[in-house]
Order: C-alpha cells, then structure tokens, then sequence
C-alpha cells in the first residue's frame, strides 16, 4: 500500500537518495536501518511530504502523492509520524495532544478515541498531565498515540527511540511493535540501530550511500546480506579472501565454505563474510594471534589475526579456558 | 515546510515576496534619505570637514568609549551579583536594578542637571555649608555629566543581558572551573565572563545604538555629537543635502553596531536551565559591600530622579496641571498602544514568512526590515515625512479635478507618524517575537502538518497559543519605547498632537526643570507598568535573553 | 417607533452639518513661539470670533524646513516666528506669500515689516547687557564689543550658539564690523566665558545672581518674567542698555514676528488673525504678559518694560540680519563657541 518507485532525492547539487525502490503491505511495519548520513530519514521524509521529490515516484494508497514538479501535502497525505524529539505541544495537556488531529470529529467522538489510545498505549489516567512532567518514554508514548489516533494509513517514526535510554529501547520497540500489531497499523520506522530494527520491524531495508542495499526480514538481512555495505553493517564480522573452487564452494584461509555462503567482490577481489559465529577455536588448524576479548555474558567475542594479517572474529565459549593465551588455532563452525 | 519543489523560480521568491512590503517601511526612508545625500555640497562640506566635523566626531567617539566602559563597570557586577551570589536585599535589588529602563534619558537629564547646576540645590548646599563650590564640577559642559546620565539611563540593557548570561551558565561555568582548581575569582574572568561575553556583547551594542540616536539628554547638556551636527546642517544652515549626507554616516556606523549585535546574538547558546539553587553566600564586608553598590546605583538612576521629579511636581502641579495634560497623556497613550499594535502584528508577518521561507533572500529582507533600529529618530523622520509629503501632493494633485481641497489624506491622519515609529520600533517587536518563535520547533510544526493541519490552522492552532507571552512581551517594550522616544514625535506630529514626550522637551529647552517634572513623572509612572510586567516575565524565563 | 428613532437621527446630522457649516474654518499656525505665551492669546480670539486655532509649536528652524518639504499639502495657514532672521530666510525661500492688508500696514511700522507684504512684526525685544549688582558697576560696561575685552576674563557668562537669539547678535556684528572682526569679537567673549554656556537665558541670570559670573547678555523679556515672579530681583541683577554711545549702534533688537504661509488653505483667516494680533488692544494685552515691546505704537507698554526707559535701539535691518545668519553659525563654529 506503499510504493516507493525509482525514487531519488537531493538538495541543490547533492544526491542524497538514489533510485531507492521498495513496498510496504497493509499492516506491515518495515524498518529503514542505515548508518547516519545513508538518506533514510531524508526517503521516510519525503514519504511524509517533507520533501520533494526529484525523481521517480510516491504511491500511498493506490494514489500517487509524490512526483516530479507535484506533491501531495503532508496534511493530505493521510499519514501519522512520530519525531525523534517527540516535538508533543507543551501548551496542551497529553489528552490534548492526543486529540489534536482529530478537530474533524465531535467532541464526544474525540473524547472516547482519546481515551481508546490512552488504553492502547498503557497510559489510562494519565489524560490531563502535562507533557514536561512525563518521563521520556512515556512522552514516546503519548507521540505514538498522537499518531495513531486519527487511523492514518500509514505511520512513519523517525528514529522514535533515540532520545530514550539504551537498556529501555529494545523492550520497548517490543511494546510499541505489539501496540501497532494491535492497531493493525502499516508502519515505517527509520533507525541505525539494528536491535531496535529486528526487534519492531517485519522486515528491513538497509541503506547505506543513499541506496538500498537489501530489503528482506531480520534473518535473511543478517545471513545472507547482499552485499557487502550490509554485511558490514548488519551484525559482526570481517571479511576474508576467497577463491572459488571447480564445485562453486569458497576457499579461505581458514578452510572451505559452502556454495551459498555470502560472498561479495571488493576491490580486494573476492572476499566471504566470516561472523564470530562461523569460526571456533580448535585444537588444530590455522594459528592466529588474539588481538582483543570481549566478553558478551553468555560467550566471548574474540578478535584475532590471521597469519597472512586478515582479521578474524571468533565466538568463544565462557567454557573455554583461552584467557591469557595469545595464540589459538581456528577452524571453521557450522554455517547458519 | 511542506514539499514544494524549492528550485522552482516562482516558490523562490515568495518569501522575498511576502517580506518586502514589511521591509518597505525602513527601506523607503533609507532611500530617500540617501537620494537627498546624493548631491554635493561642497561649500557646506568645507565648512563641516574643517570646523566642525573634527570635533564632533571626537566628541561622539570619546562618549561612547567612556560610556562603554562605565556601563560595563556598573551593569556586569551588579548582574553577576544579583545573579549568583546572595547578600542583604538581593531579591528586591534583581528586579527593582532594571526599573530605570522607565526613566528615558532626556529626563534623568534635566534631573541631573537641575540638581547639580551652578544655581541648583546641590551646589547651593555646598556653598552654603563651605562658602564656596568650587571645587564641585560644573555639571554644565561636562562629559562626564553626560556619561553619568546616559549610564544610568542605559546600563539596564547589560545588565539584563548580562543577567541572563550568568543564570543560565554561570553556576555550571564557575563549577567545572573551580574543579579545575581556579579561585573564584579567576574563575569569574577567565571562565564565566568569556562564557557570557556574547550576551554581554549584544547588551553593549544596544546601548551604544541609543547613544547615537539620543537627541534630548546631550541637547540637555548642550553637548556635540554627530546628531547636534546633523541638527544644525538641516535647521540651521537648511542644507537638506549635507544633513542627509551626515545621517547616512550615521546610519552606516549604526548599522555596524546592529551587525555586531546580530552576530553577538547568533553566538548565544539558550539553555532551559533549572533555578538557581546554590548561591554564592557573600560573607561579612563584602555583603553590606554588595547591598551598597545595588544601593547605589539604584538611588542615583532611579529612587533620586524620582525623588526630585516628585517634589518639583509638586511644586508647580496646582498650576500646571489641567485638562490639557489628561490630553497629552491619552495621545501619549494612544500613539503607544497603537504603534505597539502595528509593530507586534509586522513583527508576527515577519516572524512567521521567516519560518516558512528560510531562503537568503528572505532572511536579508527580514533584516533590513528591522534595520528601522539602527536610524536614529530625526533621520527616520525625515525619510519618512519626504515621502509622504511628496505622496501627498501627488494624491492631491490627482483629485484636484475633483475638488478635493483638503491635504493631508495620509499625513493629515497620524499615518506618516505611526509608520515611523513602526519602522523606528519594529526591531523590538521583532527580537521578541522571533526569540518565541525559535523555541517553537520545526518538528512540532511538521507534526501539526502530519495530523492533518494546514498553514493557516498551524499558526492558530500551535503558533499563536505559545507566542502569546512573546508577543506580549513585544507588545510591552514597543509600548514602553513609544511613550520615551522623543525626536520622530517631535518632528512629525499634528497640531494638537503633543505627547508628554514633547512636552517634556518643550519645556526642557527654555531650562524649565520644575515644570518639566510633572509630564516627566506621567511618563514615568506610565512606563513603570510594562517594566515590571517585562521583569516579571523575564523572571519566568531566565533562560531567555530579554 | 422606528420612524420616530429614524427622523431623529436624520435631524440630529442635519444639525450638525449645518453648525459645521455655519462654523467658520479653522485656522492652523505654525509657530517658534512657545506655546505657553501664545496659546492663551490664540485662545482669547477663538472667543472672541468663533475661529478653532490649531497651534503647532517647534523650533524656528525646523517649522521653516518643515513647511518647505510639506510644499502644497501643508496645513499651516500662519507662521510665527521668535526672531526676525528666521522670518527673513522664510520670506526669502518662497514659504510666505504677500498679503494686501492696509490694516497690518497701518499697525505695523515699516522698519518692522517685510517691504514685499510678507511679514510683518509683532512684538520686539530685545538682547541686552545684565550685570550682577553687587560685583559690577554700570560704568564699567559699555558695548558687545567690549565684553571681549580681557578684562572680563572667567566673567561672562553666555547662551548658546545653537539659538537663533546668539546667531542674530552675531549677524549684527557681522553687518556692522565685518566677518574678520566679529569673529575676534566672538573670539574675545569664547575666552572670557566663566562656566559653559546657557541653553537658557533664564538660567544664565540666575547664574548671575548666584555668583557664577558677573555679567551675561540676555533677551530682555526673560528678565521681565523672573521680575514679576521676584519683583527684589533687580536688585541683585540689573539690566544695562548696551552700545548707547554715539556711533555705538544702539542695542540689539529683534522681533517675534508672522506671516502667512504661501500654500495657505485659509489665507483669508490667516490674515484676520494677523490684523488682530495686531491691533492695538491685543498688542497691550499680549505684550503685558510676555515683557515685550509692543509694535503697534498705539499700544502700552508693561509697567516692568516700561521701567527698563527708553534706549537706543539698533536701527533693525532684517536683511541684513537674515542674509548673515548662516555665517554666523560658520563663525561659531570656526570659534569653538558651543
């Protein structure tokens, strides 16, 4: 229901989104993820009516709101969007704030849909406090519900979470992802952090220089990145040369890879994404230095050189007794 | 704000579009005042270059350097005491330091004047008490006179600036560099001080711009400056040209001051910073040293004026005052709450085509239509008066077939005076309005546009609710600034149109002190009103900067 | 009801109309003179004749500058002035216009009028020698001239350069002695200032009696006013006709003066105003409160005037005092008079 086609954006001689196509189904809820300065926010923007359109086109809908020379204004667009300061009006109490958008309904209409996206949002009571005197997450919760309350047809959240505590966030995508699952709500959210973007979203596109890279769900974007801006961004890992062998599998230096393991041509030539899930200490195989631990709670994460000096991440086990050693020998774990 | 292509030719210029008819009311007087600068007049010029330019410029130079100085020495202490430390009568002191913002500077003036001259009380005093006063200056012909009132007058620009400065960083400034093993003292001009120095910057600017345009306090005192210079090309060797040549220097030096105004207010950083809650205690000498300086300085620029305004009032009010003076205080009013009205709603136009069109184009427009500031009054007047004069006798001669006899179709009305203490007062309006203006941001506007609403039902619906302290507040200092000024008023009102501003002045230049006392005390009085709203309300808000 | 309500409303403005009608039209003056010497004159004729006066008071200059940029949409009718250069310069620039009027011509001596029916005067004063009656005795003064005189050093006290009063005495210095002369002359009195100088002549006497100096040049009805207010004044200040002797010229005069401005709306009423101010009747009762000379002979003198005697005036010329009043002010300034 919407329909991103060919689009490219910029401002005078920058091209800040090139040629990005996508789809969003009804009461989908995707996720831009991207590292700053990849044109994200700039494309949810230019959804909402932000910005204008310099090539290519918008359909929301069924309806085309956005082309060259045209544009549909954001109050026609029938869309909600929710800012990254939450930007809530500090001269009205949060019931307020909620029935903003809703002055074409009477005003018992208002108040019964005012107190329907209290309920929804899990701040019933709460109606006649005034913004500055709620915490962070709360005012994201009065935002989403300010969005939401009019039924747009589509949600857009700017980096919704940002200005919220980094241990609160992935709990509460989690909460906002089954609030909008409720509403039965098309939504799409833009961010750079890839917990939040696998904790809310059915599936994500990663952009990186104003393109995008892939756009799938959490699983296949994390093992079978296409390319090789979003092997590097999604998740950990490095990359490690490969030679193709006569059966289509990857030779490395640390031993043979199936056909389709994720595999990219770089200017290094031919290189394989090798996560710390792929690699394991072992009593035998390739000697590396361990460069760095870093311990994860249920397992270590080690950085290691190999001996022709490629880097290689590896997962160890807390089982394991490699603490003070300065060498291991690596092989291969079982693919995902 | 919403998508329109902004490359397109006909969106770019709609911001210009809109501004430019704002703008017209200081361009067209700054027009016409160069064009009239445009022709030569050598043998006037010769006059000037070697007899009286030489001094004059020195004189004005010199004032404000002097002025500079003690403004700087008596507006920042008394800031950073009232603001972070506490002694006896810090609370009365932090609001009553701002109150001569009431008393205009021709009228702190012959106040002065009238108590320190040759004959006056002070020095009749002395001369009875030690037989002779010689050694007490004469406070006719003296700089320092000059420097004193104009101080008074105008140290409550920094002071307040200053203020806010030091409430909204100074505590946290003071405490990372103590850390850092600095006294407090060194903590104050090393750190604090630097941290305020934008704020500081933009008071100064402000009370220099008043000492150039001041006309009646150093006609008071009968000193030279470049304004008596401009005076007496015009009026008294009626050479249009040369004044006008005179006040396009002016304005060009005004206009520098403006700029570094600006640029001192773009380097401010606002923080919403909680209240004060730990105060510097002031121990011992220095709290009485304290109270004494606040005391001081409040005595000599406001409790002492007032003091002497009153006993001279009464003193002559069983004659003067008659219906006439109800008369001059409801046009004073009037002219006040109207030019307000005017300038609050520009300001507002202004304010809101600025937020929608962030263009070059539009933003130079926007500032050259609150260049009206930085013309002083007489210059403003005239830029205004040609003009319309010319307009008038062109519309005259337009309906004449018709047998329209009667002038003044837009001078006859207060239209020419408004439009010149709008243009003069629009840049007050304007700060006011566009500060609260800025503290709206662009995300909830976008959220207005994402719920549905369009332009229009955004700026009912979001700007104007959370303007509404700032368009008071600018409401209330065009209000306050109306009712003081004095040379536009002077120059371009009807007949039947005096002001107590006139009044004042009228009878200042025949050194009538006692007489001028009692519309100088209605002025006064009247402004005292939107001063204290205005403290009250910057009270509310430490974090704006006034 | 309604008809009732109705016809007394149209009566009601019709009324009106006709009083407004009926009503002659308002006469607008423009005037240097202060308000509080003029109004109440200006408001004895609106009794008089049912003629509304609307008075505009400002400095000479800027009236004169005014009017000339006002051109044709100009609402003033009349211009008074309080020095006979200012009306001289005006009559020169075009912003009078001439007015028949035997009535003004017969009141007003011709020495005090514009040969071109432009102007003429209405009252005169003029600007003489005060001197501190302790300190001083008459005979040690003499003439302006004299005033720079060393021996007055540190004694005299003087007004402003920037009031037209100093500019006329010193056009008259200019006329008579020459602009290198003069400019000694003025250099002389810079010199022997005692204090800076006075924005007023009321406080420069003042300054006398108080002992700041012993001996200022003044407009004579300043010292009329202090008089009636403190009739022992003259005792401490007295008054010195200067420049008495033969061939010393005769003091200083000067006049407050009018005449009817060129794109006039109501030249009719300007110029019945004029005749009236001066008649006979209106010159005594105007001059009585203002320490004045009247000019229509005919007229009375105040007692406090009269008291003053008779001197010698200077035979006025006001072209010559107009036509010199610019360099007067380029003197000044070449002096460092303030």
């Amino acid at each position: 229901m919407l329909e991103v086609k060919n689009v490219s954006l910029g401002y005078g001689a920058t091209i800040v989104v090139q040629n990005v196509s996508m789809r969003l189904e009804q009461a989908e809820i995707g996720c831009l993820l991207g590292p700053s300065g990849c044109g994200k926010t700039t494309l949810l923007r230019a959804i909402a009516g932000f910005e204008p359109v310099r090539a290519g086109q918008i359909d929301l809908q069924g309806r085309t709101v956005a082309k060259v020379g045209q544009s549909v204004p954001p109050q026609l667009r029938d869309i909600g969007m929710v800012f990254q300061d939450h930007a809530l009006f500090p001269h009205l109490t949060v019931g307020d704030n909620i029935g903003f958008g809703l002055h074409r309904l009477a005003k018992t209409e208002r108040a019964a849909r005012v107190q329907e996206m209290l309920e929804l949002v899990g701040l019933e009571g709460m109606g006649q406090r005034w913004p500055h005197a709620l915490s962070g997450g709360q005012q994201q919760r009065v935002a989403l519900a300010r969005a939401l309350a009019p039924k747009p047809s589509l949600l857009l959240m700017d980096e919704p979470f940002s200005s919220l505590d980094t241990s609160m966030r992935e709990s509460i995508a989690r909460e906002v992802r089954a609030i909008l699952k409720q509403a039965k709500a098309t939504a799409l959210m833009v961010t750079h952090d890839q917990n939040e973007a696998f904790a809310m979203a059915d599936n994500v596109g990663v952009m990186a220089r104003g393109q995008l890279m892939q756009w799938g769900n959490a699983v296949q974007v994390y093992c079978a990145p296409a390319t090789q801006d979003v092997a590097q961004f999604v998740g950990e890992g490095t990359l490690v040369h490969a030679q193709a062998t006569a059966g289509g599998q990857w030779q490395t230096a640390l031993g043979l890879l199936p056909a389709g393991h994720p595999h990219y041509t770089t200017a290094q030539g031919v290189q394989v994404l090798l996560r710390p899930e792929h690699v394991r200490v072992a009593e035998t195989g390739v000697r590396a230095t361990v460069r760095e631990r870093t311990f994860r709670g249920s397992h270590f994460v080690f950085e290691l050189e190999l001996p022709d000096g490629q880097p290689v991440m590896a997962k160890v086990s807390l089982n394991a007794l490699y603490g003070a050693c300065e060498h291991v020998h690596l092989a291969l774990a079982e693919d995902c | 704000m919403s998508a329109v292509d902004h490359t397109a030719p006909a969106h770019r210029w709609r911001g210009f579009a809109f501004a430019l008819p704002i703008a017209l009311l200081t361009v067209v007087p700054l027009l016409a005042v160069v064009g009239m600068a445009l022709t030569p007049q050598p043998e006037i010029w010769q006059h000037l270059w070697n007899h009286v330019l030489p001094r004059v410029l020195g004189n004005t130079l010199l004032l404000m350097l002097i002025v500079s100085v003690v403004v700087l020495a008596v507006g920042v202490p008394l800031a950073w005491l009232t603001a972070m430390c506490d002694f006896p009568g810090r609370k009365f002191f932090a609001w009553a330091l701002v109150l001569p913002l009431a008393i205009p500077a021709y009228v702190l003036a012959f106040v002065q004047m009238g108590l320190f001259e040759y004959a006056g009380p002070v020095q009749s005093f002395v001369r009875d008490v030690f037989g002779n006063s010689r050694w007490v200056p004469d406070i006719r012909g003296s700089l320092w006179g000059l420097v004193m009132v104009l101080v008074m007058a105008f140290y409550p620009y920094v002071y307040l600036m200053a203020r806010s400065a030091f409430l909204t960083q100074g505590h946290r400034s003071m405490e990372a560099a103590q850390a850092l093993g600095y006294s407090p003292t060194a903590a104050f001009f090393k750190v604090a001080l630097p941290l305020a120095r934008p704020w500081i910057g933009a008071g100064l600017a402000l009370v220099l711009m008043e000492v150039l345009a001041d006309f009646g306090a150093i006609a008071v005192f009968n000193f030279d400056t470049f304004t008596t210079a401009l005076y007496k090309s015009w009026f008294d060797l009626h050479n249009i040209g040369a004044a006008a040549q005179l006040a396009a220097m002016l304005v060009l030096v005004v206009m520098l001051l403006l700029a570094a105004e600006q640029r001192s207010r773009s380097a401010q950083r606002f923080h919403v910073s909680n209240p004060q809650q730990h105060r510097v205690v002031l121990k011992g000498g220095s709290r009485w040293l304290a109270s004494a300086l606040c005391l001081l300085v409040f005595a000599a620029a406001f409790a002492v004026p007032m003091v002497q305004m009153v006993a001279w009032s009464l003193s002559v009010w069983r004659e003067d005052l008659n219906s006439d003076y109800w008369g001059y205080a409801w046009n004073t009013l009037s002219l006040a709450l109207m030019t307000a009205g005017i300038a609050t709603v520009l300001a507002l136009m202004l304010s809101w085509i600025r937020r929608r069109h962030g263009d070059g184009l539009t933003s130079w427009t926007v500032r050259l239509a609150v260049l009206g500031y930085a013309m002083p009054g007489v210059v403003l007047a005239v830029g205004v008066f040609v003009p319309i004069a010319w307009l008038d006798a062109w519309l005259m001669a337009l309906l004449e077939p018709w047998g329209v006899q009667t002038l003044g179709i837009i001078k006859g009305s207060l239209a020419g005076m408004l439009l010149a203490l709008a243009a003069r007062f629009l840049a007050v309006a304007y700060n006011a309005t566009d500060a609260a203006m800025q503290r709206i941001t662009r995300s909830q506007e976008e959220a207005c546009a994402s719920l549905g609403l369009g332009p229009w039902q955004t700026l009912r619906r979001l700007h104007l609710p959370l303007l509404r302290t700032g368009l008071l507040s600018a409401f209330l200092m065009v209000v306050v600034d109306v009712m003081k000024e004095m040379p536009i008023t002077l120059m371009m009102r009807q007949f039947g149109w005096d002001t107590l501003a006139v009044r004042v002045f009228q009878l200042t230049s025949e050194s009538m002190w006692q007489e001028a006392a009692l519309p100088a005390l209605a002025i006064v009085l009247v402004g005292l009103l939107p001063v204290i709203l205005l403290v009250l309300q910057t009270e509310k808000t430490p974090s704006s900067a006034g | 009801m309604k008809l009732w309500k109705t016809a007394l409303c149209v009566s009601l403005v019709g009324a009106a109309s006709l009083a407004q009608a009926a009503q002659p039209q308002a006469v607008t003056v423009y005037s240097s003179r202060i308000e509080a010497l003029l109004k109440p004159t200006l408001d004895e004729y609106t009794k008089q004749t049912g003629v509304k006066i609307n008075l505009l008071t400002d400095r000479g200059g800027s009236l004169s500058e005014r009017l000339a940029a006002e051109g044709a949409s100009s609402p003033a009718d009349v211009l008074i002035t309080v020095d006979v250069g200012n009306l001289w310069n005006a009559a020169e620039r075009g912003l009078l216009q001439k007015v028949d009027s035997p009535t003004l011509n017969a009141n007003v001596p011709a020495n005090f009028r514009d040969e071109g029916n432009r102007w003429w005067g209405l009252s005169q004063r003029e600007r003489t020698i005060f001197y501190s009656a302790d300190r001083i005795k008459p005979e040690q003064l003499s003439t302006y001239e004299d005033l720079a005189d060393p021996k007055w050093k540190g004694k005299l006290c003087l007004r402003t350069s920037k009031q037209a009063y100093t500019q006329s005495l010193v056009a008259m210095l200019i006329a008579k002695h020459g602009v290198e002369k003069a400019e000694a002359i003025t250099k002389g009195w810079v010199s022997n200032l005692a204090g800076d100088v006075f924005t007023n002549d009321a406080s420069l006497l003042k300054a006398i009696a108080a002992g700041q100096c012993d001996v200022g040049i003044s407009n004579t009805y300043y010292y009329g006013r202090i008089l009636a207010k403190e009739p022992e004044f003259n005792k401490t200040v007295k008054l010195f006709w200067a420049n008495q002797g033969a061939n010393q010229g005769g003091a200083h005069v000067n006049l407050s003066g009018a005449g009817v401005v060129k794109h006039a709306k109501n030249p009719e009423g300007a110029r019945k105003l004029l005749e009236w101010l001066s008649s006979e009747k209106v010159q005594t009762a105007y001059t009585h409160g203002t320490y004045e000379s009247p000019i229509n002979k005919k007229a009375e003198q105040d007692p406090i005037v009269k008291a003053w005697g008779k001197f010698i005036p200077s035979p006025l010329n006001a072209g010559d005092i107009g036509s010199h009043q610019a360099e007067a002010i380029k003197l000044l300034d070449r002096v460092g008079y303030r």
